[in-house]
Protein backbone atom coordinates (compact mmCIF):
# COMPACT_ATOMS: atom_id res chain seq x y z
CA UNK A 1 0.00 0.00 0.00
CA UNK A 2 3.01 2.31 0.26
CA UNK A 3 2.99 3.24 -3.41
CA UNK A 4 -0.50 4.66 -3.03
CA UNK A 5 0.44 7.28 -0.43
CA UNK A 6 1.25 10.12 -2.82
CA UNK A 7 -1.83 9.45 -4.93
CA UNK A 8 -4.04 9.58 -1.85
CA UNK A 9 -2.43 12.82 -0.73
CA UNK A 10 -3.29 14.38 -4.12
CA UNK A 11 -6.89 13.19 -3.82
CA UNK A 12 -7.19 14.51 -0.25
CA UNK A 13 -5.76 17.92 -1.21
CA UNK A 14 -8.31 18.22 -4.04
CA UNK A 15 -11.11 17.34 -1.61
CA UNK A 16 -9.74 19.95 0.81
CA UNK A 17 -9.93 22.55 -1.97
CA UNK A 18 -13.58 21.63 -2.51
CA UNK A 19 -14.27 21.94 1.23
CA UNK A 20 -12.66 25.40 1.25
CA UNK A 21 -14.93 26.53 -1.62
CA UNK A 22 -17.98 25.25 0.27
CA UNK A 23 -16.82 27.09 3.41
CA UNK A 24 -16.61 30.33 1.42
CA UNK A 25 -20.22 29.74 0.34
CA UNK A 26 -21.22 29.13 3.97
CA UNK A 27 -19.61 32.41 5.02
CA UNK A 28 -20.92 34.69 2.25
CA UNK A 29 -24.27 32.98 1.63
CA UNK A 30 -27.02 35.61 1.37
CA UNK A 31 -29.80 33.45 2.81
CA UNK A 32 -29.99 30.65 5.36
CA UNK A 33 -30.76 27.80 2.88
CA UNK A 34 -27.52 28.68 1.03
CA UNK A 35 -25.57 28.00 4.20
CA UNK A 36 -27.45 24.74 4.77
CA UNK A 37 -26.57 23.61 1.24
CA UNK A 38 -22.90 24.39 1.92
CA UNK A 39 -22.91 22.44 5.16
CA UNK A 40 -24.56 19.46 3.45
CA UNK A 41 -21.88 19.45 0.74
CA UNK A 42 -19.13 19.65 3.38
CA UNK A 43 -20.63 16.64 5.17
CA UNK A 44 -20.61 14.47 2.04
CA UNK A 45 -17.04 15.43 1.14
CA UNK A 46 -15.85 14.74 4.69
CA UNK A 47 -17.38 11.24 4.46
CA UNK A 48 -15.52 10.57 1.20
CA UNK A 49 -12.30 11.93 2.68
CA UNK A 50 -12.60 9.66 5.71
CA UNK A 51 -13.01 6.63 3.43
CA UNK A 52 -9.99 7.60 1.32
CA UNK A 53 -7.97 8.12 4.52
CA UNK A 54 -8.96 4.69 5.79
CA UNK A 55 -7.92 3.12 2.50
CA UNK A 56 -4.59 4.98 2.52
CA UNK A 57 -3.58 3.77 5.98
CA UNK A 58 -5.37 0.38 5.65
CA UNK A 59 -7.45 1.01 8.78
CA UNK A 60 -11.09 -0.12 8.81
CA UNK A 61 -12.14 1.91 11.85
CA UNK A 62 -12.16 5.19 9.86
CA UNK A 63 -14.76 3.72 7.50
CA UNK A 64 -17.01 2.72 10.39
CA UNK A 65 -16.76 6.29 11.67
CA UNK A 66 -17.72 7.49 8.17
CA UNK A 67 -20.90 5.35 8.15
CA UNK A 68 -22.05 6.78 11.50
CA UNK A 69 -21.15 10.32 10.37
CA UNK A 70 -23.26 9.88 7.22
CA UNK A 71 -26.35 8.84 9.17
CA UNK A 72 -25.95 11.59 11.82
CA UNK A 73 -25.42 14.33 9.22
CA UNK A 74 -28.55 13.15 7.40
CA UNK A 75 -30.58 13.47 10.61
CA UNK A 76 -29.16 16.94 11.34
CA UNK A 77 -29.94 18.12 7.80
CA UNK A 78 -33.53 16.92 8.07
CA UNK A 79 -33.86 18.65 11.45
CA UNK A 80 -32.58 22.00 10.08
CA UNK A 81 -34.90 21.71 7.07
CA UNK A 82 -37.87 21.04 9.33
CA UNK A 83 -36.94 24.06 11.43
CA UNK A 84 -36.69 26.33 8.37
CA UNK A 85 -40.03 25.08 7.13
CA UNK A 86 -41.66 26.14 10.39
CA UNK A 87 -43.41 22.85 10.93
CA UNK A 88 -44.42 21.03 14.05
CA UNK A 89 -42.12 18.48 15.59
CA UNK B 1 -2.24 -3.98 -13.96
CA UNK B 2 -5.76 -3.53 -15.31
CA UNK B 3 -6.96 -3.10 -11.73
CA UNK B 4 -4.50 -0.25 -11.21
CA UNK B 5 -5.62 1.55 -14.36
CA UNK B 6 -9.29 1.24 -13.40
CA UNK B 7 -8.52 2.48 -9.85
CA UNK B 8 -6.68 5.57 -11.15
CA UNK B 9 -9.43 6.28 -13.66
CA UNK B 10 -12.16 6.08 -10.99
CA UNK B 11 -10.20 8.30 -8.61
CA UNK B 12 -9.68 10.89 -11.35
CA UNK B 13 -13.36 10.96 -12.35
CA UNK B 14 -14.49 11.25 -8.73
CA UNK B 15 -12.10 14.07 -7.85
CA UNK B 16 -13.03 15.93 -11.04
CA UNK B 17 -16.73 15.82 -10.19
CA UNK B 18 -16.17 16.80 -6.55
CA UNK B 19 -14.16 19.86 -7.57
CA UNK B 20 -16.90 20.71 -10.07
CA UNK B 21 -19.36 20.62 -7.17
CA UNK B 22 -17.29 23.19 -5.28
CA UNK B 23 -16.99 25.48 -8.31
CA UNK B 24 -20.72 25.21 -8.91
CA UNK B 25 -21.43 26.13 -5.29
CA UNK B 26 -19.43 29.31 -5.77
CA UNK B 27 -20.67 30.29 -9.23
CA UNK B 28 -24.39 29.55 -9.44
CA UNK B 29 -26.82 32.41 -8.76
CA UNK B 30 -29.53 30.72 -6.71
CA UNK B 31 -30.30 28.32 -3.87
CA UNK B 32 -31.88 25.69 -6.13
CA UNK B 33 -29.12 25.66 -8.74
CA UNK B 34 -26.54 25.53 -5.95
CA UNK B 35 -28.44 22.55 -4.61
CA UNK B 36 -28.10 20.87 -8.01
CA UNK B 37 -24.34 21.42 -7.98
CA UNK B 38 -23.76 20.61 -4.34
CA UNK B 39 -25.77 17.40 -4.17
CA UNK B 40 -25.78 15.68 -7.55
CA UNK B 41 -22.13 16.24 -8.42
CA UNK B 42 -21.02 15.21 -4.94
CA UNK B 43 -23.09 12.02 -5.05
CA UNK B 44 -21.76 11.08 -8.51
CA UNK B 45 -18.17 11.79 -7.53
CA UNK B 46 -18.40 9.89 -4.25
CA UNK B 47 -19.77 6.85 -6.12
CA UNK B 48 -16.57 6.72 -8.18
CA UNK B 49 -14.15 7.43 -5.31
CA UNK B 50 -15.72 4.81 -3.02
CA UNK B 51 -15.87 2.42 -5.97
CA UNK B 52 -12.13 2.77 -6.37
CA UNK B 53 -11.65 2.09 -2.64
CA UNK B 54 -13.81 -1.05 -3.01
CA UNK B 55 -11.62 -2.16 -5.92
CA UNK B 56 -8.47 -1.59 -3.83
CA UNK B 57 -9.89 -3.76 -1.05
CA UNK B 58 -10.94 -6.50 -3.47
CA UNK B 59 -7.50 -6.39 -5.11
CA UNK B 60 -5.59 -6.79 -1.85
CA UNK B 61 -8.00 -9.56 -0.83
CA UNK B 62 -7.76 -11.47 -4.11
CA UNK B 63 -4.05 -11.17 -4.88
CA UNK B 64 -2.44 -10.89 -1.42
CA UNK B 65 -4.94 -13.03 0.59
CA UNK B 66 -5.40 -10.12 3.02
CA UNK B 67 -8.65 -10.46 4.97
CA UNK B 68 -8.43 -6.81 5.99
CA UNK B 69 -9.10 -5.94 2.34
CA UNK B 70 -12.44 -7.73 2.28
CA UNK B 71 -13.58 -5.84 5.39
CA UNK B 72 -12.45 -2.59 3.73
CA UNK B 73 -14.46 -3.36 0.59
CA UNK B 74 -17.66 -4.40 2.38
CA UNK B 75 -17.69 -1.47 4.82
CA UNK B 76 -16.97 1.01 2.01
CA UNK B 77 -19.92 -0.44 0.08
CA UNK B 78 -22.15 0.01 3.15
CA UNK B 79 -21.02 3.65 3.47
CA UNK B 80 -21.78 4.15 -0.25
CA UNK B 81 -25.29 2.75 0.24
CA UNK B 82 -25.79 5.13 3.20
CA UNK B 83 -24.71 8.12 1.08
CA UNK B 84 -26.93 7.04 -1.83
CA UNK B 85 -29.96 6.68 0.43
CA UNK B 86 -29.55 9.83 2.52
CA UNK B 87 -28.21 12.47 0.11
CA UNK B 88 -31.23 12.93 -2.24
CA UNK B 89 -33.67 12.91 0.68
CA UNK B 90 -31.72 15.68 2.40
CA UNK B 91 -31.57 17.73 -0.82
CA UNK B 92 -35.32 17.39 -1.31
CA UNK B 93 -35.96 18.48 2.27
CA UNK B 94 -33.69 21.53 1.90
CA UNK B 95 -35.36 22.59 -1.36
CA UNK B 96 -38.84 22.23 0.13
CA UNK B 97 -37.84 24.20 3.23
CA UNK B 98 -36.25 26.95 1.10
CA UNK B 99 -39.40 27.31 -0.99
CA UNK B 100 -41.63 27.37 2.06
CA UNK B 101 -39.45 29.91 3.86
CA UNK B 102 -39.90 32.35 0.98
CA UNK B 103 -36.72 32.11 -1.13
CA UNK B 104 -37.71 32.53 -4.77
CA UNK B 105 -35.68 31.22 -7.74
CA UNK B 106 -33.63 33.90 -9.52
CA UNK B 107 -34.88 34.93 -13.00
CA UNK B 108 -38.01 32.81 -12.60
CA UNK B 109 -41.09 33.76 -14.61
CA UNK B 110 -43.72 31.42 -13.19
CA UNK B 111 -43.91 29.60 -9.87
CA UNK B 112 -46.32 26.70 -10.08
CA UNK B 113 -45.89 25.53 -6.51
CA UNK B 114 -47.27 28.77 -5.12
CA UNK B 115 -50.56 28.45 -7.02
CA UNK B 116 -51.56 25.37 -5.05
CA UNK B 117 -54.15 26.02 -2.35
CA UNK B 118 -52.57 25.90 1.06
CA UNK B 119 -55.77 25.63 3.07
CA UNK B 120 -56.60 22.14 1.83
CA UNK B 121 -53.38 20.76 3.24
CA UNK B 122 -54.03 22.39 6.62
CA UNK B 123 -57.56 21.00 6.71
CA UNK B 124 -56.26 17.53 5.92
CA UNK B 125 -53.72 17.82 8.71
CA UNK B 126 -56.32 18.86 11.29
CA UNK B 127 -58.73 16.18 10.08
CA UNK B 128 -56.14 13.46 10.45
CA UNK B 129 -55.28 14.73 13.92
CA UNK B 130 -58.92 14.70 15.03
CA UNK B 131 -59.42 11.19 13.65
CA UNK B 132 -56.32 10.05 15.50
CA UNK B 133 -57.65 11.54 18.73
CA UNK B 134 -61.02 9.86 18.20
CA UNK B 135 -59.33 6.54 17.62
CA UNK B 136 -57.33 6.96 20.79
CA UNK B 137 -60.48 7.85 22.75
CA UNK B 138 -62.32 4.84 21.39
Amino acid sequence: MIEFYNLYMIVLIALLLCIIMAIIRVIIGPTIPDRVVGVDTINTIVIVGMIVFGAAYNEVIYIDVAIVYALLSFISTLFIAKYLEGGEF
Amino acid sequence: MIFDIIIYLFLGIGVFFNVLAGVGLLRFPDVYTRLHAGTKCTTFGSIFIIGSVVLIGLKSWWFNNDTNGSVLAIHSAIALIAILLTNPVGAHAIARAAHKSGVMPAQAVIDELQEKPVEKIKQKKTKSKTTLNEEVEQ
